[in-house]
């Protein structure tokens, strides 16, 4: 092992280590705490998907949730225990929110699933090695806890010269990883030798702080005697030598360019946790399910090391500890250079959680208050980023963003180097957080915008074109109406041709919108292997902007997709009418349906040609799982949709809600009247019964009258001639009846349409109502035509002999035939130019016609069973 | 127990505080000053002291006037430093209201209306001094001479420097002599030799008086260094500038100019290159930039002693550059780690 040279970086700081105190008790192992607390969200990415539900019996080492997604995590079960809840609890992070957390109630037992190493980790594939390890919740453990199997996976696309095993520890007070080089310098040894194999990398280095001579010497032991070619390269004590661009710097003498990562410049870099639970899992199966974590401060009696669950609350950390909580002033959850304060006891310990440093006052005085920047330019010569703090602190004041990015503001580590020798206490770090989170928000806002503006401007366009084509149908089609009234005076919608004309342009419609979904598609797809690279670049700002711009052509997909069965002239327009005229949210379920499918088809056909790629697999699983749950809710919302769609066609203009509610009540009671009376014929000599029939018989009384009252300004018509055309003998009469069911649900059908219409509508209103009133007034003229010499409305009738009856029964049958045969002309018309709205509107008049005159009939003939 | 929420970094470097800078910067000046005192009286350490108080009045008024709490500002120590500078650099022998509007000037004009410290463009002590150097030439030119060299034959006593800085001195053209740069400014048509022998300002025991006062500041200033106050950088620039420029004209016309040597031992070159340009406030950022401004000033230092109206340039050389240190830096910010080239230029339309 030759001594490798050691560079420099600029800048760096000697805080007081601190060190020694938490080193001079050994390991300890905390007992069980009452209950552990998984957050979800304990990795960079998208947070886990929970796979236990609320009273389940859970192993120790169980999966208890599983990935979200490429840049997510899995979670497992650090005891074994009950799932308690499923809530959102305070967590461990800097913005002191709640999150969703899984908590177990542990049985004491501590029993542990069956495990599955994977011993031959050098046989299999390299894909299911890594998928292995995610499987396992390996995350990296000294910094943000990126998914490790991402990093390695990013890595492998390119030729490493270095992986470097970060062992610095260059934060004051934490002694965590010096305590895991003692205890497990094999493990850790093994663990890297892993690594090695997965990255391939020309040397190994293990960059440790000359601080910790005893884990040196444990690490110097285990690689001579295994005759490792791994380099131990001891770095003097300087913070913050273990941020990963400073240790690289140090190592190789080599700069990870402004926005890239290691891996592009050939390198990766691990923590020392992280290796040693890519062995334990590896070696025992052992998924992620505990940590090395520092106690340390002098708010602790027994400042020391703990291997601690995940989910042990801090309060539990802090008793077990001694720590004496009316001196501590301050919990930091890491080191007190980049360690955040913690305001709930109750957090958990998580992946990435290092060190709890419980401080007194005296350890850690409040700062001083801030003075002016005298620009001694102390900052500057500590700044390990060789940055100008005085020059950004000066432009985050007076908010000149574009200065300050200009100044880098973005390569700053938020190492807090500056801060911590600023004689002028300027909190310079608080500053930058600030000014880039406004930075970033102005991004992000900018693309929204210009998304946004896109989407309005394009949709402005189509509907446009549509309007244009509308009236220019409707202009045609008037024309038409008008050169044929002479001709086809008793039926003037009968037009039974459809005009060729309007089915070319749909056609071209069509066409043009297939087009731009394709477009649009093609787009989405691009966008979301850019989402992904981004994401294995752990380039957090692009990630949100790229998700934004997924999100925006999503929805656009969405739009058009819902738009295109609609316009396009399907063989079934009926059927495709209600199935665009779903609510929002069914549709959109459905639109997640499609696309999980489709992704899912070409997962399947890339596993094909791949069969080894795990993440392809990942993805296979996961976009199962998304297919299933959104089949389901799909599933879900679509009986809703039966009734939810009953409103908008109760809405429609003919009938009055009241009116309405009148014939239901008298249904209702007709109805309940029958069914006593049914009942009273098999046991005719029960009272009760017969109160209730009485009792029901006036109910009904009372309905009818009511909705008589409703009828009286209702147009109710019959027609002599069509009288003289209509059968009415029994056999017609029941014809007529299953014509009537077949009616109903054609009738339905069209309702759905209409409401399809109204939801189209939802872009033009206007111009919709307008057309709604147009197709009523034509409908009404059509009405009026039809009618010419009717009866006058009979069907208020009070005291009515069974002759009278019979004979406005037999009026009212007829009635009812006649509107059918209307809706049915309209239907075959409208089958024939699918998407000319006033047909439809007129449809669905005539359908609300032809139902009142259903119900009228019904009526009749119930009281005529009645009597 | 209150949990405090505080963001990272939660420890700071203990005890440097500004005041405690100002503070080291002040007790830097003390060797010079003992040497200046010893060479000329009790005038430096009397002006001191009138500036000390004029410079505390000041701002404690105009902090009061602009509603700012006064005890938290003067206790940076500032006002002290910025009093301590000038007066050290005022002659030892000028009028108590001299002192007066310099360091008042300073503080009110120089410093305050810029909105206090920090925000200040320019060199408040320089500004006090040029503003008293313009408009009083003649007692600002006139330093006390070296004992052996002058007729009084001994240096000022204590009740002459009051006397003289408080009541006008009759005897006090017994005392005066023109510094070693005046003189060699004022030399006339002598060549360089001539003047060195003939002139009584030029004279080894004058020259090494100051070569001492130098020398002084120079190790107050390597302690500066040494206490990571001050980065060598300017300094070291403004001295080589100085050095080369002189170097270059006695090189090409060796009779009629002066040794580099000398004039980095007269005058103030150490006190301006250690105490006055590494003024942080109105100099540049950057290591590269302080580089180029210290090499700016130590230009303009020979250049207005050779050819300017004053004997001494580093004022007038120190407030240029302050003009000059925006631009600098703009144009010289650091290489940022992961960047190919420094970026430089003031961020126009918003680059990446
Ligand atoms: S260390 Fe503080 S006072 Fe000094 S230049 Fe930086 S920000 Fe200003
Ligand atoms: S916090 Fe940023 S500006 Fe300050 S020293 Fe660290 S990298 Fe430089």
């Amino acid at each position: 092992m030759s001594a490798a040279t050691v560079y420099n970086f600029h800048g760096g700081i000697h805080p007081p280590e601190n060190k020694a105190q938490s080193l001079r008790l050994p390991l300890g192992h905390p007992k069980l705490p009452e209950e552990l607390i998984l957050p979800l969200g304990q990795h960079i990415g998208q947070a886990s998907r929970p796979l236990v539900a609320v009273g389940d019996k859970v192993l120790k080492g169980q999966t208890i949730a599983i990935n979200n997604g490429f840049l997510s995590s899995f979670l497992h079960a650090p005891t074994s225990g009950t799932v308690k809840v499923i809530e959102e609890r305070p967590i461990a992070h800097p913005s002191g929110l709640a999150d969703v957390c899984i908590v177990i109630t542990p049985d004491g037992a501590d029993e542990w699933q069956e495990l599955e190493p994977l011993r031959d980790w050098q046989k299999v594939s390299k894909t299911d090695l890594l998928a292995f390890l995610a499987e396992k919740g390996i995350v990296g453990m000294g910094g943000a806890g990126f998914p490790t199997q991402v990093k390695l996976q990013g890595a492998q696309k390119h030729n490493l010269s270095h992986l470097i095993i970060n062992a610095a520890e260059c934060e004051p007070y934490i002694t965590a990883d010096d305590m895991l080089m003692r205890e497990k310098s094999l493990e850790l040894i093994l663990g890297i030798e892993i690594v090695q194999h997965l990255a391939n990398a020309q040397q190994v280095m293990i960059g440790i702080e000359d601080n910790k001579p005893t884990a040196i010497a444990a690490l110097e032991k285990v690689i001579r005697e295994r005759q490792s070619n791994i380099q131990l390269v001891v770095v003097p004590t300087k913070y913050p030598s273990g941020g990963e661009k400073q240790l690289i710097k140090l190592l190789t003498d080599q700069e990870v360019p402004t926005g890239k990562l290691p891996a592009d410049i050939g390198i990766l870099c691990q923590n020392v946790g992280t290796c040693v639970a890519i062995y334990e899992a590896v070696q025992f199966g052992r998924p992620l399910i505990s940590r090395f974590t520092t106690l340390t401060g002098d708010g602790f009696g027994a400042p020391q090391n703990v291997e601690v669950l995940l989910g042990t609350p801090v309060s539990h950390l802090l008793s077990y500890a001694d720590a004496n909580l009316s001196q501590v002033e301050r919990i930091v959850m890491g080191g007190p250079m980049m360690g955040f304060t913690l305001d709930s006891l109750s957090a958990p310990i998580v992946k990435t959680s290092n060190c709890i440093l419980a401080a007194t006052r005296k350890e850690l005085p409040l700062p001083e208050p801030e003075q002016a920047c005298i620009r001694c330019g102390m900052c500057e010569q500590a700044c390990p980023a060789s940055l100008l703090p005085q020059q950004l602190l000066w432009f985050a004041k007076s908010q000149e963003h574009e200065k300050a990015e200009h100044y880098n503001l973005f390569d700053c580590i938020e190492c807090g180097a500056c801060s911590y020798v600023c004689p002028s206490s300027i909190p310079l770090v608080q500053y930058y957080r600030h000014t880039k989170a406004a930075i970033r928000d102005a991004r992000e806002a900018a693309v929204k915008s210009d998304i946004a503006k896109q989407r309005f401007e394009a949709r402005k366009a189509r509907q446009e074109a549509e309007a244009a084509e509308k009236e220019a149908k409707r202009l045609e089609r008037q024309k038409a109406a008008a050169a044929k009234p002479a001709a086809k005076k008793a039926a003037p919608t009968k037009v039974t041709e459809a005009p060729a004309a309007s089915s070319a342009p749909v056609d071209e419609e069509t066409k043009k919108l297939k087009v731009d979904l394709a477009i649009a598609k093609a787009k989405l797809k691009k966008l979301d292997k850019a989402l992904q690279e981004a994401q294995e670049r752990q380039a957090v700002e692009e990630i949100s902007a790229l998700q934004l711009q997924v999100d925006g052509a999503t929805a656009d997909i969405k739009e058009m997709e819902a738009k295109l069965p609609a316009t396009a002239p399907v063989a079934k327009p009926k059927d495709a009418a209600p199935k665009v005229a779903l609510s929002d949210e069914a549709k959109k379920a459905k639109v997640d349906v499609a696309l999980a499918s489709t992704k899912l088809k070409k997962i399947e056909k890339q596993l094909a040609d791949d069969p080894d790629n795990a993440e392809l697999r990942d993805k296979q699983s996961a976009l199962q799982q998304e297919l299933a749950t959104a089949e389901a809710r799909f599933a879900k919302l679509q009986p809703e949709q039966a009734s939810s769609e009953a409103k908008p066609a109760a809405a429609k203009p003919v009938l009055s809600d009241d009116h309405k509610k009148a014939k239901v009540d008298v249904a209702l009671a007709s109805t309940k009247l029958k069914k006593v009376e049914k009942q009273l014929g098999e046991d005719p000599d029960n009272a009760e019964l017969k109160a209730k029939q009485a009792e029901f018989q006036a109910a009904l009384a009372t309905a009818q009258a009511e909705l008589a009252k409703f009828e009286a300004h209702a147009p109710v018509t019959a027609k002599p001639e069509a009288k003289a055309t209509a059968p009415a003998d029994d056999e017609a009469l029941r014809k007529l009846k299953i014509d009537t069911a077949i009616a109903k649900a054609a009738l339905k059908k069209a309702e759905k349409a209409l409401a399809h219409a109204q939801e189209i509508g939802a872009d033009n209103v206007d111009t919709l109502s307008q057309q709604v009133d147009e197709a009523r007034g034509r409908a009404e003229a059509l009405e009026q035509a039809l009618t010419k010499g009717e009866v006058p409305p009979p069907a208020a009738a009070p005291k009515a002999e069974v002759n009278q009856l019979a004979e406005q029964i037999k009026q009212q049958k007829i009635a009812a035939a006649l509107a059918k045969a209307q809706v049915n002309k309209l239907k075959k018309q409208l089958a024939q130019q699918p998407e000319a709205e006033d047909l439809q509107q007129q449809l669905s008049v005539a359908e609300a016609k032809q139902q009142e005159e259903e119900a009228k009939l019904e009526q009749l003939t119930n009281s005529q069973e009645n009597r | 127990m209150a949990l405090l929420r505080i963001t990272s970094p939660h420890t700071h470097r203990g005890g440097r505080r500004t005041s405690w800078v100002m503070q080291m910067v002040i007790l830097a000046t003390i060797p010079g000053i003992l040497v200046q005192t010893w060479l000329f009286g009790f005038g430096t350490l009397i002006n001191i002291l009138i500036a000390a108080l004029t410079a505390i009045g000041a701002e404690a008024l105009f902090l009061k006037v602009r509603g700012r709490p006064i005890a938290f500002f003067l206790k940076d120590n500032s006002a002290l430093l910025t009093a301590v500078l000038l007066g050290i650099a005022l002659p030892p022998t000028v009028p108590w209201w001299l002192t007066v509007t310099a360091v008042a000037f300073a503080i009110i004009f120089a410093k305050q209306v810029y909105g206090g410290l920090g925000n200040n463009p320019f060199n408040p002590a320089m500004v006090g001094y040029a503003i008293v150097l313009v408009s009083f030439p003649v007692p600002m030119t006139q330093w006390l001479g070296h004992a052996d060299l002058i007729s009084a034959g001994s240096t000022m006593s204590f009740s002459d420097s009051l006397s003289a800085i408080f009541g006008g001195l009759s005897t006090v053209d017994a005392y005066t002599m023109a510094t070693p740069l005046d003189a060699f400014k004022h030399k006339g048509g002598l060549m360089s030799d001539e003047a060195f022998a003939s002139v009584t300002a030029l004279q080894a025991a004058s020259l090494n008086s100051w070569m001492w006062v130098n020398l002084a500041y120079l190790a107050g200033g390597l302690a500066l260094i040494g206490l990571r106050i001050i980065t060598w950088h300017t300094p070291v620039a403004m001295l080589a500038g100085l050095a080369v420029v002189a170097t270059f004209f006695y090189i090409l016309d060796p009779s009629n100019a002066a040794t580099p040597l000398f004039h980095l031992t007269s005058g103030a070159a150490m006190f301006g290159a250690f105490f006055i340009a590494t003024d942080p406030v109105s100099s540049c950022t950057s290591n590269r930039g302080k580089l180029v401004y210290g090499a700016g000033i130590g230009i303009l230092v020979y250049v207005i002693r050779t050819w300017g109206g004053y004997p001494d340039g580093v004022a007038f050389g120190v407030l240029l550059m302050n003009f000059a240190a925006p631009l600098i830096d703009y144009y010289t910010q650091p290489r940022a780690y992961g960047h190919k080239k420094p970026k430089s230029g003031v961020a126009i339309g918003g680059d990446k």
